[in-house]
């Protein structure tokens, strides 16, 4: 099983991001737990929020401690929260920036591997806008393979109806770039 | 006056109470607890249907000429349709012991 | 056919309340039920099914709102939470004195004092008296399951009591997950319309709701106590039919890895499923401990739960909600009291974990057990607040 944290503000669609995750897993008949930390959110403040993939059926229901791999959604954050509490020594971290996985490692002092991509710029190119979930999903695939890419494609059209197509562009222009 | 008979066992209570005789309070007649009787004055009764309207026990009714009387199975006597008449049409006369 | 998918379980209850056809929805939101309600609306304005959903201006008024319609002959469903419940508190041992079948989506949410938005079940508890049926789902799967199953339940002739499903709030109203959702055939197949007793209807004018008087009232809480108890029939029968049809199993007491366990742990609702993950370590680990599920609240499942525990040394009865000033969490109590008579019984002891959405974790669950093999009988006779900074 795999248990995933997402760091992002409240209204860049971190929430959104763990829904599609799920969907997606369950599509490929995977088990999947999508949520949010729960509780009243504002924009702009910092949310959490979670996923649990796994074969067989998941049964724990308390909250994440231990997640095998983060994604951060928002470049601000790394100064602001504690990113990498928790994350297993020999998990992933994966952050929306325009620094360097070797920069990052310097300055977080995590041992296990970091991708970095900057989706912030794919996401205003692809989306015209600077919300990053649906393209970090891309990243997150790459990185980890949990899901196929393809799997977010049912999803997506689901939630994005007609914008879906430049949502997936942005997924796999981040799959491909993940340094 | 009809006594009422309750059910003896809980298991003659209809479910949730439901009372399938509506109506029924049309079986307790009333009228035996007044000490006073409402008396029309045609002459004065204007027709207006105050004493009606008024009357808390819903007894009071229009015959074919329009006039007013109350039912005395259920006139209670409480004198609110005296009380409310415009024109003063009614009186209250005490009930023969 | 039912189709395997992956839902919020907010949604998916509202989906599911939507396969059953109501007639009217009267549901006032509330965080965390509020998706419910948010969902159930648009399927309603989508036209989706012909229903009314009244968009009424408070809980007590939804409850109301129910209560009527359902007189009327209407398939009813409402929604609420904590203080939502608590403000529709004075009508319902009235929608079940009327033997109406209204169905409840409840999601669990601490009761404020002070304000707190999370889960925990101390919003059901108050309302144990009201002699409404009640059950807890587990996971999404359940609450669809169940949701579904709550009208027949309810509309049975042998029943005629409105239903509450506990759902907790966040734990499962917010989780996306994986299901399976009936599709609308098999539900056809399954809820037949609904054939009230008696409508309020000018044609054949009833009463319902009567005043009663002290020369009655005792047989007629009497009759309501026999109606509660005897629903457990038709409940057990309804799940019998579930499983014909849908291959899914309940039971008023589920037991997970009970055979040979010296202790017990009991549980209600979606913790669960991480309880049982604590025993399947512990029984790694050499001890020999299991679980029971307690799915059906009221009518109280006395049988099912005496059987499951049988043999048992110790039962550890774990509670979301606390009743101030008594013997133990609410739970605790009643299981304490329902096994006061029997010759052989556990020590039962009562833990109060989880409140207002403190989270309930693996390691909490195999702490709680391994303490309670330790701890001395007098010690178990208090209520432990689990996890308190003292």
């Amino acid at each position: 099983m795999i248990e995933i944290r997402w760091h992002g503000r409240g209204g860049q669609g971190a929430v959104t991001s763990v829904e599609l995750l799920a969907l997606a897993a369950i599509e490929e008949g995977k088990y999947a737990q999508g949520f949010p930390a729960f509780g009243p959110e504002r924009r702009g403040a910092p949310v959490l929020a979670f996923n649990r993939i796994d074969d067989k059926p998941i049964k724990v229901r308390s909250g994440i401690y231990h997640p095998d791999v983060v994604v951060v959604l928002d470049s601000s954050l790394v100064k602001l929260v504690n990113i990498t509490e928790g994350l297993k020594p020999d998990g992933i971290l994966i952050v929306n920036t325009t620094k360097t996985p070797q920069e990052l490692a310097e300055a977080l002092k995590f041992p296990g591997k970091i991708y970095t991509g900057d989706a912030t710029h794919i996401a205003r190119e692809e989306l015209g806008t600077p919300i990053t979930n649906t393209t970090m999903l891309g990243a997150l695939v790459k990185a980890t393979h949990i899901i196929k890419l393809e799997s977010l494609k049912v999803p997506l059209e689901h939630r994005f109806g007609k914008i879906a197509q430049k949502n997936m562009r942005a997924c796999k222009r981040a799959y491909d770039e993940l340094k | 006056m009809k006594q009422k008979k309750w059910p003896e066992s809980w298991h003659e209570i209809t479910p949730g109470c439901m009372v399938f005789e509506p109506g029924s309070a049309h079986a307790y007649k009333t009228g035996s607890w007044r000490a006073q009787r409402p008396i029309w004055e045609n002459a004065k009764c204007i027709k207006c249907g105050v004493c009606y309207l008024f009357c808390p026990e819903g007894c009071i009714s229009q015959d074919e000429k329009g006039f007013y009387t109350a039912d005395m199975d259920y006139c209670k006597g409480c004198g609110i349709c005296a009380h409310e008449c415009w024109p003063g049409a009614i009186e209250m006369k005490e009930e023969e012991s | 056919m039912a189709k395997r998918i992956g839902m919020e379980v907010a949604i998916a209850a509202a989906e599911a309340v939507a396969l059953c056809n109501i007639d009217v929805a009267a549901v006032y939101p509330i965080t965390p039920q509020s998706h419910i309600a948010e969902h159930l609306a648009e399927i309603v304005a989508d036209g989706r099914i012909d229903a009314e959903f009244i968009t009424v201006e408070s809980e007590h008024s939804s409850i109301s709102a129910c209560c009527g319609a359902s007189g009327a002959g209407a398939r009813v469903y409402t929604a609420t939470s904590s203080q939502g419940l608590m403000y529709m508190h004075e009508i319902l041992p009235i929608v079940s004195a009327m033997r109406l079948p209204v169905v409840m989506g409840l999601a669990n949410r601490a009761v404020s004092g002070p304000l707190n938005i999370w889960n925990d079940h101390t919003d059901i508890m108050p309302q144990r008296d009201s002699g409404w049926i009640a059950f807890f789902a587990e996971n999404g799967q359940e609450v669809v399951d169940m949701s579904i199953q709550s009208f027949k339940i309810a509309e049975d002739p042998d029943v005629m009591l409105p239903v509450v499903l506990n759902i907790d709030g966040f734990q499962l109203t917010h989780m996306v997950e994986a299901l399976e959702m009936p599709d609308q055939k098999e539900v056809n197949r399954f809820l037949p319309d609904y054939v009230p007793y008696a409508t309020l209807h000018p044609d054949k004018p009833v009463s319902m709701g009567t005043a009663n008087m002290p020369e009655i009232f005792t047989e007629v809480l009497k009759a309501k106590q026999e109606a509660l108890v005897n629903s457990k029939k038709t409940i057990i029968k309804v799940w019998k039919e579930w499983k014909e049809l849908f291959g899914r199993e309940y039971n008023p007491v589920e037991t997970y890895k009970t055979e040979g366990a010296e202790t017990l742990i009991l549980t209600m609702g979606s913790m669960g499923e991480t309880a049982s993950i604590a025993i399947d370590e512990l029984r790694k680990e050499g001890i020999p401990a299991g679980l029971i599920k307690l799915r059906l609240w009221r009518p109280f499942p006395f049988e099912e739960l005496k059987a499951a525990v049988k043999g048992a040394k110790r039962l550890i009865v774990t509670d979301r909600a606390v009743s101030f000033g008594g013997p133990g969490g609410p739970v605790a109590s009643e299981i304490r009291s329902a096994f006061y008579n029997e010759k052989e019984r556990p020590i039962i002891s009562s833990f109060i974990i989880g409140l207002g959405g403190r989270d309930v974790r693996v390691e909490d669950f195999k702490d709680i057990i391994l303490k309670s093999i330790k701890m001395k009988k007098q010690d178990l006779d208090n209520i432990v607040f689990y996890g308190v900074r003292e």
